[in-house]
């Protein structure tokens, strides 16, 4: 009878929790539905009298929302697709190839990780600005070319690796290039795939180092625009939710894919402490 | 001279991180220690080297005081709740009784993915006094409206909350697998000393996952500290200054009023705060043994 009692007070306390973690994104979509002006009607509705995609409809037609989408995924995905090369080439490096002071270095590159991105940002910005690069694609970039984090994410991976595996290709004379390629990576794909899942995410929730960036309307990333889209339409509830939706679905779409993969990074970071 | 084959794996990502991490970081602390501004941005010859003027300015200026104050009560009140979060989460999702984990802990991770500017304009509107969810669902038990981010004693309570929301879930999967990392045999020795659950909970539980809670509070601290996005999206850093951050401060400085020199000495700031937690974290007391 206890036994009965526990169960129900644990799952009553989950489903609450599961209700309180949904319900700000349930209303979203809801509100996204609603014909203009239904949501700042009192008292709030909480489901569309007659859902519509209409703002769906406008933010692609008239506040071209697609091109912001478009700049957002160029740069996600470019970012990701670089950081894979040079984070798993170093972590290679770091993990198979033998050097004087190899692990010294890796611990000195750990210390970046407590160093907040802000203090770089200003001079970065002044940098970009000689050069140039102010309001490109390859100015945000720029700080996504490498990372210490995704070199430490691979390099965990790869010391799982046997060496024998590798030393027959290096006695069959296979240049370390591509052991690298043909050998290293296939085998961890896995971990290939959980850094990519982040690096995406991570540049595609990004918010302040495009904002700093990207001064030009047409460059914008969606974070950004939706951010310009609240000042201009601050009472437009339901266009606004419209534009959260679709700026929150490809990251939620994506997390659900590849759920498993994206747990492992976290726990794989972890294990640092 | 034949170059070592590892230094071509390493060039890449090495040259990256020297160009647009480590130089800049150096060059922020020089940067500070001038009166970059406007007119420097126009000519550098207007540049001068000013010392420590910048800082002196900072503590000079309540408005950074204030920032300092926020952002350091959005630390003290948001790490410790989002952690508790964690943890009770956690331990909900691990309990032997509950069904449909894996559905559980997806809706729990959901908001960690989600784009925080996207979710601050979705909770900026159930904040609205009059017609946000929140009032109405509190009207229905008879609380009068309330103006959440209107009021500067509630706005960054307001805020709190939806940080913890936002980011449990990530502090949770770690406390997940501490939790299933424990030995099953603890708890039946335990149980045969006759321990309470409480007990278990205490004395068990709890000081096998010091470790990680000790992990976990530290890189929640780091990124409490960067607070940004949330008072930017929603409350501008008012009302009155009571939500302005110090990277909010940062930014406003640095982008708005293109005081750059003033700017790089609040990174600084934040950069000193950070370094100083995580010193702080590594020389806790031994810790003591968990009596198995």
């Amino acid at each position: 009878m206890r036994r009965w009692g526990e169960a129900l007070v644990v799952n009553g306390l989950l489903a609450a929790g599961a209700l309180l973690c949904a319900a700000p994104l349930l209303w979203m979509v809801s509100v996204s539905l609603m014909p203009a002006g239904e949501a700042t009607a009192f008292p709030p509705a909480l489901w569309p009298s007659a859902p519509t995609l209409e703002h769906y409809r406008e933010l692609f037609t008239r506040l071209e929302l697609a091109r912001f989408a478009a700049n957002s995924a160029i740069l996600a995905l470019l970012a990701t697709a670089i950081g894979l090369v040079t984070n798993s080439l170093a972590a290679y490096a770091f993990a198979k190839l033998r050097f004087a002071g190899r692990d010294r270095l890796f611990r000195l590159l750990l210390v970046g990780l407590v160093v907040p991105g802000q203090v770089a940002m200003l001079p970065l910005f002044l940098f970009l600005k000689q050069l140039g690069l102010v309001n490109t694609y390859a100015g945000v970039l720029v700080p996504s070319l490498a990372s210490i984090f995704g070199i430490f994410l691979i390099r965990q991976y790869l010391l799982s690796i046997p060496d024998s595996l590798l030393d027959a290709a290096r006695l069959d004379g296979a240049s370390e290039l591509r052991i690298w390629a043909s050998i290293a990576m296939p085998l961890a794909r896995p971990i290939l795939v959980t850094f990519a899942t982040f690096s995406f995410m991570g540049s595609w929730n990004d918010f302040l180092w495009p904002l700093i960036v990207l001064s030009g309307e047409d460059r914008q990333t969606l974070p950004v625009a939706l951010a310009n889209l609240l000042g201009e339409h601050a009472m437009d509830v339901e266009l606004l939710m419209a534009g959260s939706v679709l700026t929150l679905l490809p990251v939620v779409l994506l997390f659900l894919a590849l759920q498993r993969h994206y747990v492992r990074g976290i726990l794989a970071g972890s294990v640092r402490g | 001279m034949r170059i070592h084959p590892a230094a071509g794996f390493l060039a890449p990502a090495l040259a990256a991180l020297l160009c647009f991490f480590l130089l800049p970081v150096v060059a922020g602390f020089a940067l500070s220690l001038t009166d970059f501004d406007l007119y420097a941005l126009a000519d550098l010859r207007n540049l001068r080297f000013v010392g420590l003027e910048n800082y002196a300015q900072l503590l000079r200026d309540p408005g950074f005081w204030s920032a300092f104050r926020n952002t350091l009560g959005f630390v003290a009140v948001g790490g410790p709740l989002s952690v508790g979060a964690s943890l009770a989460a956690a331990l909900l999702l691990c309990a032997k009784s509950a069904r449909a984990q894996a559905f559980f802990r997806t809706v729990y991770f959901l908001p960690v993915v989600t784009t925080l500017v996207a979710v601050a304009v979705v909770w900026r509107f159930l904040y609205h006094p009059r017609l946000g969810l929140l009032n109405h669902a509190l009207g229905t038990l008879g609380v009068a409206p309330i103006d959440w981010l209107g009021d500067p004693a509630l706005a960054m309570p307001a805020l709190i909350a939806l940080a913890v929301w936002k980011n449990f879930g990530f502090n949770m999967v770690i406390f997940v697998a501490g939790l299933q990392g424990i030995p099953e045999r603890l708890y039946e020795a335990a149980r045969l000393d006759g321990a309470t659950r409480w007990q278990q909970l205490r004395f068990v539980t709890l000081p096998m996952l010091l470790p990680t809670t000790g992990f976990v509070a530290l890189m929640t601290l780091i990124g409490h500290f960067q607070l940004f996005a949330e008072p930017y999206v929603m409350t501008q850093g008012g009302p009155g200054d009571s939500t302005r951050s110090l990277v909010l401060l940062l930014y406003e400085q640095g982008f708005r009023w293109w005081s750059l020199g003033q700017a790089a000495a609040i990174a600084v700031v934040l950069f000193a705060i950070v370094l100083g937690a995580t010193l702080l974290s590594r020389v806790r007391p031994a810790r003591r043994e968990a009596h198995a």
